[in-house]
C-alpha cells in the first residue's frame, strides 16, 4: 500500500499506458513542427547532395555521360518492367530497414540482420524443397520458422554485449561471416542440386512459391507481407509496452533504468524481434522471387537496411518511403550499368555518403541551430549578443 | 589424426605461414590498440585495407616501383581515418556509424575504381603491380628448423614486429603516448590539463591510418599478389574484437592477433584433410569471438578477486581498528 502511493507521488511514467494517436491531417501525418522538419529537409537534401556526386562520378568514368546519367536518374520509370523491378526490390530492404529500426530505436547498433536474412533464406529453402504442405500454407509456415530461427541468431549479439560486455557491433560482424560460411556449407552439403552447373539448391516444391499481385510480372505477394511489417512494426514501437521501453532506452538508458526498465531484457527483445522481422524478409525474398537458392554471395541486405532505417528517422512510418527511395537508386544503377559502362558498386559511393552526412549531428541539426542562435540574438541573450550589439546594429 | 596434428604444428611450414597470416592482423590490431586507447573506435579499418590494397597496387604498377605503391597505398588508408576524424570529431558524428558507413564505401568503391580502371570486377591481375621485397635472413636461414619459419618472410612481416615496439614504446614512454592514453581514460581531465584531444584522436588515427595501410598493401603486394575484391576479408573487424582481447597494450596484440593467425593457417592445413571449406573459413572468426569470451571472463575474475582481497583488508583494517576505537572512546 504505502510504496504503491509513494510510486504514485514520485510520478514515475508508467510504461504501460500507449500513447493514444491523434487525429491527423495528411500533412500532420509527416511534418508536424519545425524540430521534424528540419532534419527531413537536411535528409532531403543529403540525398540531393549524394545524387549530384553520383553524376559528377558518371561524368568522370563514363564515355557516354548523358545517356548513363538519363539511364541512372530515369531508368526504373522509362520501362513498365523496371517500376515493377523497384517495387521488387523494395521488398527485402524493406524487411531489413524495418529490423534495424528497431535496434536503433534501443540505440544498440548491431548488423546481425545480415545474418538473419540469410539464414531464413537458407532455412526457407530447406523448408521449401522438404516439406510437403498445401498451397498458402508452406510459404506462411516458411516464414514463420525462418522468422523463429532469425530471431534466435538475433539474440546472439545481445547475449554477448550482455554477459561479456562485447561491443554488439563488432561481434554481429563477426558473426555475420561465421553464418555466411555455415548458411553456404548447410546449402552445399545439404540442400545441393548435383544436376546444376553452378550451385544452386534443389528446386522449390510448386506450394512453397508466393502467388503473384501483378500476373505476368515478378511482382510478388511479398509486396503485401512488407506492407503489413511495416504497419506491424508501427504499432510495436509506438503503442506497446514493448516499443515504449525500446524507446524509453533509447532516448536515455540510465534514466530508463532508474524508472525500473532492465536493460538486458530489453535489448534480448528488440534484438529478437528485429531478427524475427529479418528471418521473415529473407522467407519472402525466396518464396516470392526464386525458384531455388542461387545466391552466390550474400546479398548483404542489412547495409541498404543501414541507410533505410537512417532516412526514415528510425520510424517505420517513413520506411516505405526510403525503401522506394533507395529500390529507385539501385534498380536505376543496374539498368545503367548494364547499358553502359559504369559498374554497379557506384551505388556504394552514394549510400555511404548518406550515412555519413545523416550520422553528424552538427550537419543534421544545421538548421535548428542556426534558428536558435538567431533567436538568441534578437533576444539579447546568448554567447554573441556582445558583438551582435556593439557592431551588428547597423543590419 | 593425432599424426596429422603432429605432423602440422611440427612442421615448420605451419609456423611459416602462422607468421604470414598474423602479420597482416597484428598490424591492424596495433591500429585499432592506439585509436582505442585514445578513446574513439576506429570502424573504418576494413575500409583502410580495402583503399591501401587496391591504391597499392594500382600506384606500383603506374610507376613500376613497389615502394612507391606502398607509400601511395598507406596515404590512401590515411586518408579514410582523417575522413573518419573529419565527420566523428569535427561534425560530431557516431564514430561507428561513420566507419561503417566508409567500410560501405570501401567495398563497392575498390570494386567500382577497380571495373572503371581494369573492365574486371574481381582480380587486378591485368595490372603489372609489383610485390615487396621478401627477405632472406643472413644468419638465421642457416638454422635448421627456426630458419624455414622466421626466414623468407616478407618484409612487412619484419615491420609488424618492429610496429609492436614501436607502438609500445610511443604508448608508454613518449608525451604523445601517455596524451592519447588520457584523452581514452577521460576526456575532460585531459583537457583541463591543456591537452587537445581532437589533436591527439588526430594523432592516433593517422597512426592507425599507416599500420591499416602497411596490413592492407601487404595483403595485395606480399601475401597475393593482386587485388581481389574484399581481400580485407573482414581483418578490419577482427582488429578491433582482438584489441580487446589485447587489452590495449602493443604486447597483448601479438597474442590477440596469433589467435587469428593461428586458426587461419590452421585452415589452410585442414583444408587438404578433406573438411568442408565453408566450415573451416569460418573458424578464424568463430574463435576470435571465442578468444573474447574467454579473455573477458579472466579479466572479470581477475578484477573481482583483486576487490576481494581489497575489501578483505578493508575489513582487517577495520577489525584492528575496532578496539582501538572502543579504548579511545
Amino acid at each position: 500500500m504505502n510504496s504503491d502511493s509513494a510510486a504514485r507521488d514520485a510520478k514515475i511514467p508508467e510504461p504501460g499506458r500507449p500513447r493514444r494517436l491523434k487525429p491527423l491531417g495528411a500533412a500532420k501525418l509527416f511534418f508536424t513542427d519545425r524540430d521534424k522538419l528540419e532534419p527531413a529537409l537536411v535528409s532531403f537534401l543529403a540525398v540531393l547532395f549524394s545524387i549530384a556526386a553520383g553524376i559528377g562520378l558518371i561524368f568522370l568514368v563514363s564515355k557516354d555521360p548523358v545517356q548513363s546519367t538519363k539511364n541512372f536518374l530515369l531508368g526504373p520509370v522509362l520501362r513498365t518492367y523496371n517500376v515493377y523491378y523497384t517495387m521488387i526490390a523494395m521488398v527485402p530492404i524493406t524487411f531489413t530497414g524495418l529490423a534495424l529500426c528497431i535496434i536503433y530505436q534501443s540505440k544498440y547498433l548491431s548488423l546481425i540482420v545480415d545474418s538473419c536474412f540469410y539464414m531464413g533464406a537458407v532455412v526457407a529453402t530447406a523448408i521449401g524443397v522438404n516439406w510437403a504442405l498445401p498451397g498458402v500454407v508452406h510459404p506462411i509456415v516458411a516464414m514463420l520458422v525462418s522468422g523463429l530461427v532469425g530471431g534466435l541468431i538475433g539474440l546472439l549479439p545481445a547475449i554477448l554485449k550482455i554477459k561479456w560486455r562485447a561491443n554488439e557491433l563488432v561481434s554481429s560482424l563477426m558473426l555475420n561471416y561465421v553464418f555466411y560460411f555455415l548458411g553456404s556449407f548447410f546449402i552445399l552439403y545439404f540442400l545441393r542440386d548435383r544436376d546444376q552447373a553452378i550451385l544452386a539448391s534443389m528446386p522449390f516444391r510448386k506450394s512453397f512459391a508466393l502467388p503473384k499481385l501483378v500476373a505476368n510480372t515478378q511482382l510478388h505477394w511479398g509486396f503485401i507481407v512488407a506492407a503489413v511489417f511495416i504497419v506491424l512494426v508501427s504499432l510495436f514501437i509506438y503503442r506497446t509496452k514493448w516499443g515504449y521501453e525500446i524507446r524509453m532506452i533509447g532516448a536515455n538508458p540510465k534514466f530508463a533504468a532508474y524508472a525500473g526498465i532492465s536493460v538486458p531484457t530489453v535489448a534480448l527483445y528488440s534484438h529478437f524481434v528485429s531478427g524475427f522481422i529479418g528471418g521473415v524478409g529473407g522467407a519472402v525474398e525466396m518464396a516470392g522471387l526464386y525458384k531455388a537458392f542461387i545466391w552466390q554471395m550474400n546479398p548483404s541486405y542489412a547495409w541498404d537496411g543501414v541507410i533505410v532505417a537512417m532516412l526514415a528517422r528510425k520510424n517505420p512510418k517513413y520506411v516505405p518511403l526510403s525503401a522506394l527511395f533507395l529500390a529507385y537508386l539501385r534498380v536505376g544503377a543496374d539498368f545503367m550499368s548494364r547499358r553502359g559502362d559504369v559498374a554497379f558498386e557506384f551505388i556504394t559511393l552514394l549510400q555511404g555518403l548518406i550515412i555519413l552526412i545523416l550520422a553528424s549531428d552538427k550537419i543534421v541539426n544545421y538548421f535548428k541551430a542556426r534558428r536558435l542562435r538567431k533567436a538568441a540574438l534578437a533576444s539579447g541573450f546568448g554567447p554573441a549578443s556582445a558583438a551582435a550589439n556593439g557592431g551588428g546594429t547597423a543590419k | 589424426m593425432i599424426d596429422f596434428i603432429a605432423g602440422v604444428f611440427g612442421s615448420s611450414n605451419y609456423w611459416f605461414i602462422v607468421l604470414r597470416s598474423t602479420a597482416p592482423i597484428l598490424l591492424v590490431t596495433l591500429g585499432a590498440v592506439v585509436t582505442e586507447q585514445a578513446g574513439i573506435s576506429n570502424m573504418a579499418l576494413e575500409g583502410a585495407m580495402l583503399w591501401a590494397a587496391l591504391v597499392g597496387v594500382i600506384a606500383s604498377a603506374a610507376s613500376g616501383s613497389a615502394w612507391f605503391g606502398l607509400l601511395c597505398g598507406i596515404l590512401a588508408a590515411v586518408v579514410v581515418c582523417w575522413i573518419l576524424w573529419a565527420f566523428a570529431i569535427k561534425l560530431d558524428a557516431n564514430a561507428v556509424l561513420c566507419g561503417v558507413a566508409l567500410n560501405l564505401v570501401a567495398h563497392g568503391g575498390t570494386v567500382f575504381v577497380l571495373f572503371s580502371l581494369t573492365g574486371d570486377k574481381g582480380i587486378s591481375s591485368s595490372l603489372a603491380s609489383k610485390t615487396l621485397p621478401f627477405l632472406k635472413l643472413p644468419y638465421l636461414s642457416d638454422i635448421p628448423w627456426l630458419g624455414g619459419v622466421v626466414s623468407g618472410q616478407n618484409i612487412v612481416v619484419y615491420l609488424a614486429i618492429l610496429a609492436v615496439v614501436v607502438v609500445h614504446l610511443v604508448l608508454n614512454k613518449f608525451t604523445i603516448g601517455r596524451r592519447i592514453r588520457a584523452t581514452g581514460e577521460n576526456l575532460e581531465a585531459a583537457r583541463s590539463a591543456g591537452i587537445s584531444p581532437d589533436r591527439v584522436k588526430f594523432f592516433a588515427l593517422t597512426a592507425s591510418g599507416v599500420l591499416a595501410g602497411l596490413a592492407g598493401c601487404f595483403l595485395s603486394m606480399g601475401y597475393t599478389s593482386n587485388f581481389t575484391s574484399g581481400i580485407a576479408a573482414g581483418r578490419g573487424y577482427v582488429a578491433n574484437a582482438a584489441q580487446v582481447v589485447a587489452g590495449g597494450t602493443a604486447v597483448g596484440s601479438i597474442f590477440a592477433a596469433l589467435i587469428f593467425g593461428l586458426t587461419d593457417a590452421l585452415a589452410t592445413f585442414l583444408q587438404n584433410v578433406g573438411l568442408p571449406p565453408e566450415l573451416i573459413q569460418a573458424l578464424p572468426y568463430a574463435v576470435t569471438i571465442l578468444g573474447f569470451i574467454v579473455v573477458t571472463l579472466i579479466r572479470d575474475r581477475r578484477e573481482s578477486a583483486r576487490k576481494r582481497a581489497l575489501f578483505a583488508r578493508a575489513d582487517r583494517a577495520a577489525a584492528a581498528a575496532a578496539p582501538a576505537g572502543k579504548g579511545g572512546a
